[in-house]
């Protein structure tokens, strides 16, 4: 397990548990949370961050070490997506950049036609894209060769804690896709989490369950057990795979004969 | 398009009927569902959903948990104006009525944009009555504008306009806008609405969804609740929203819930009142209906009950409000108000009352990328 570090945008992430900013009853909070889950990666609305507010600043809550992953939530469409991840890097926010454009409010889906715009736009500029979508096979191939650097499809819609419910068409992603699969939005408890990362997701991103729990840093720290179990199993069951394919099978064996 | 076919769907709906047939068994069924329908949320609003208020709160207070976390978005307002042809028989803005009229210049709303940033906040809504001879396009353009430098979002609530002066204002930086119908009861609207192109029920019914087509992210809407039979009207308020919500995906919809107090309404005598009990019912029956909806709470409300309600849906507080014209750079004037705040707290103090519930103040939330 050691050596199984995912390696995104030029980091090494020895934590596959990313975490958000938004929705917690106060922002120190949020160090405490980082500490006890171990993240890496948190992302951060840019809509949020006012370099006018001192020690207010959202974004003096977050410890160095942590990769800052600013978002462009409040993005209608490619072109304010992309001004957003501009203005986030002149910021001193780095260059990584999780894009979400939502033009539903109602459900709050990612608008996947958008988002590929921006993807283009950015990764052309170095950005560290990584784009929040509706799991789509045929888009994810689209981001990939866009020069994304990870793709984030959703389990359930944002903050609605269900869960895997597109489970079968981010497995698809899992099996095609050569840049790592990042399970954002809809996990609602450890358990959904964990069985994420066993089918092989390559990270998780969680935030609600953990900023709405009544302890969000015992949370954080239920999160970081379920994500490691759940990678854990899934290496494990690649191992075991590989096992059974080198055994003979008794139910052809008759053919050898 | 219009929200106008809904209203008159309910015109002659018997009210009174179908809240005597709701039994407690009704308010279970409705309130355990994930999504509710128009008859559900009826149900909630119900007399004898109030018996259930408990259960309503608890579930309002999950769903706005889940949706919003331990955040309330702050905002401030400004009149800018209160020069007004309308003439509103509960409001003290009314033609009629013989208060200093007073329009700020721009450099004056400068000044008091400089007043109200140094408090900390970052959200604004600006008012005006209804004059637009005295307060026309160019000058809430240039209004706007003044105030984007200072503030990450500007809101408006103005009179109603068309789809191309609200495009002019979101060009200019206005972000969202609120209006309230007042009352959805036409008879009522009519009654109270003596003057003015206010008068015109219509014209101010289609406004937010003008308001949505010409891009502002976020509409408000809300029924100052009395003037009409208050569940009423309140379904109807719900009713608009979704209506909203459905037809423009991309717009976020909110509510007010404005109640008279029995302090301020002068001459006027409203023929309903909302005590608390059912303003709360009120509110977590919305949550149950719009989930995702933000709830403003103004400073109406006392500082007490705005405190309590902080668990139950609320996500929007206004703060240290002046609602006469200016007001924040020297309050020393004597002035009318456009109606009576309870609230009285500085922006510091309501905030404190915030964290010291475990919620955050939230005051940028927003800023210029359109």
């Amino acid at each position: 397990m050691h050596n199984d570090a995912l390696a995104l945008g030029g980091r090494i992430f020895t934590n596959r548990l990313f975490t958000g900013t938004g929705k917690f009853g106060g922002n120190a909070q949020i160090p405490k949370m980082l500490a006890a889950s171990g993240s890496q990666m948190i992302t951060v609305a840019l809509r949020r961050v006012d370099a006018s507010a001192g020690m207010e600043n959202i974004l003096a809550f977050i410890p160095a070490g942590v990769t800052l992953l600013p978002n462009t939530s409040g993005a209608r469409n490619a072109e304010q997506a992309v001004r957003v991840a501009r203005i986030a890097r002149e910021a001193g926010c780095g260059d990584f950049i999780k894009i979400e454009v939502i033009t539903d409010m109602k459900y709050l889906m990612p608008d996947n036609w958008e988002t590929l715009k921006a993807t283009e736009v950015l990764a052309k500029e170095g950005f560290v894209v990584l784009p929040y979508v509706l799991p789509d096979l045929p888009l994810a191939k689209r981001l990939e060769e866009a020069g994304a650097a990870a793709v984030m499809p959703l389990g359930s819609p944002i903050g609605s804690n269900r869960g895997l419910e597109t489970r079968p068409l981010i497995e698809m992603l899992i099996e095609n896709c050569r840049i790592p699969v990042v399970v954002d939005a809809g996990i609602g408890r450890p358990s959904q989490a964990a069985e994420a990362m066993e089918m092989g997701a390559d990270a998780v991103l969680v935030n609600t369950a953990i900023a709405t729990a009544n302890d969000p840093e015992a949370m954080g720290r239920a999160f970081d057990l379920a994500v490691r179990a759940g990678r854990a199993a899934y290496l494990a069951e690649l191992a075991g795979q590989s096992v059974t394919a080198r055994a003979s099978s008794p139910l052809t064996g008759f053919l050898d004969g | 398009m219009s929200f106008f076919p809904i209203v008159e769907q309910y015109q002659d709906f018997d009210f009174s009927s179908f809240f005597d047939q709701v039994t407690d068994d009704t308010v279970e069924r409705s309130l355990a569902r994930d999504k509710l329908s128009a008859m559900d949320f009826l149900t909630l609003l119900s007399p004898r959903a109030a018996g259930h208020l408990e259960q309503m709160a608890h579930k309002a207070h999950r769903l706005t948990l889940q949706h919003f976390g331990r955040t309330v978005q702050m905002f401030i307002p400004l009149y800018i104006s209160n020069v007004c042809t309308n003439g509103c028989a509960y409001c003290s803005f009314n033609h009629r009525n013989p208060i200093l009229r007073r329009t700020l210049t721009l450099q004056e709303i400068e000044v008091e944009a400089q007043a109200i940033a140094g408090t900390g906040m970052r959200h604004v809504l600006f008012l005006t009555g209804e004059a637009p001879k005295v307060t026309p396009m160019d000058y809430l353009v240039e209004a706007a504008r003044c105030l984007k430098r200072y503030f990450a979002s500007v809101a408006i609530e103005l009179y109603p306009l068309e789809v191309d002066e609200y495009r002019q204002l979101a060009e200019a930086g206005v972000d969202s806008m609120t209006l309230f119908q007042e009352t959805y009861d036409q008879e009522v609207y009519s009654r109270v609405h003596l003057a003015g192109r206010k008068q015109d029920f219509h014209w101010r019914l289609n406004a937010p969804e003008r308001a949505a087509q010409a891009g502002l992210r976020a509409v408000n809407l809300g029924a100052l609740l009395g003037l009409a039979e208050p569940r009423q009207d309140l379904f109807c308020t719900g009713l608009h929203a979704r209506y909203l919500e459905t037809t423009f995906l991309d717009t976020e919809v909110s509510i007010s819930l404005p109640r008279f107090n029995e302090a301020e309404c002068g001459d006027f005598r409203p023929d309903f009142t909302v005590d608390d009990r059912t303003f709360v019912q009120f509110m977590t029956a919305l949550r149950l209906f719009l989930p995702r909806s933000g709830l403003t709470v103004s400073t109406r409300e006392s500082a007490e009950f705005r405190d309590r309600i902080l668990q139950l849906g609320a996500t929007r507080y206004s703060a240290a409000s002046s609602t006469g014209v200016g007001g924040y750079a020297d309050n020393s004037a004597e002035q009318t108000h456009q109606f009576e705040i309870t609230d009285t707290r500085s922006v510091k103090e309501v905030a404190a009352a915030i964290t010291n519930q475990g919620y955050q103040p939230i005051y940028k939330d927003w800023d210029v990328i359109a």
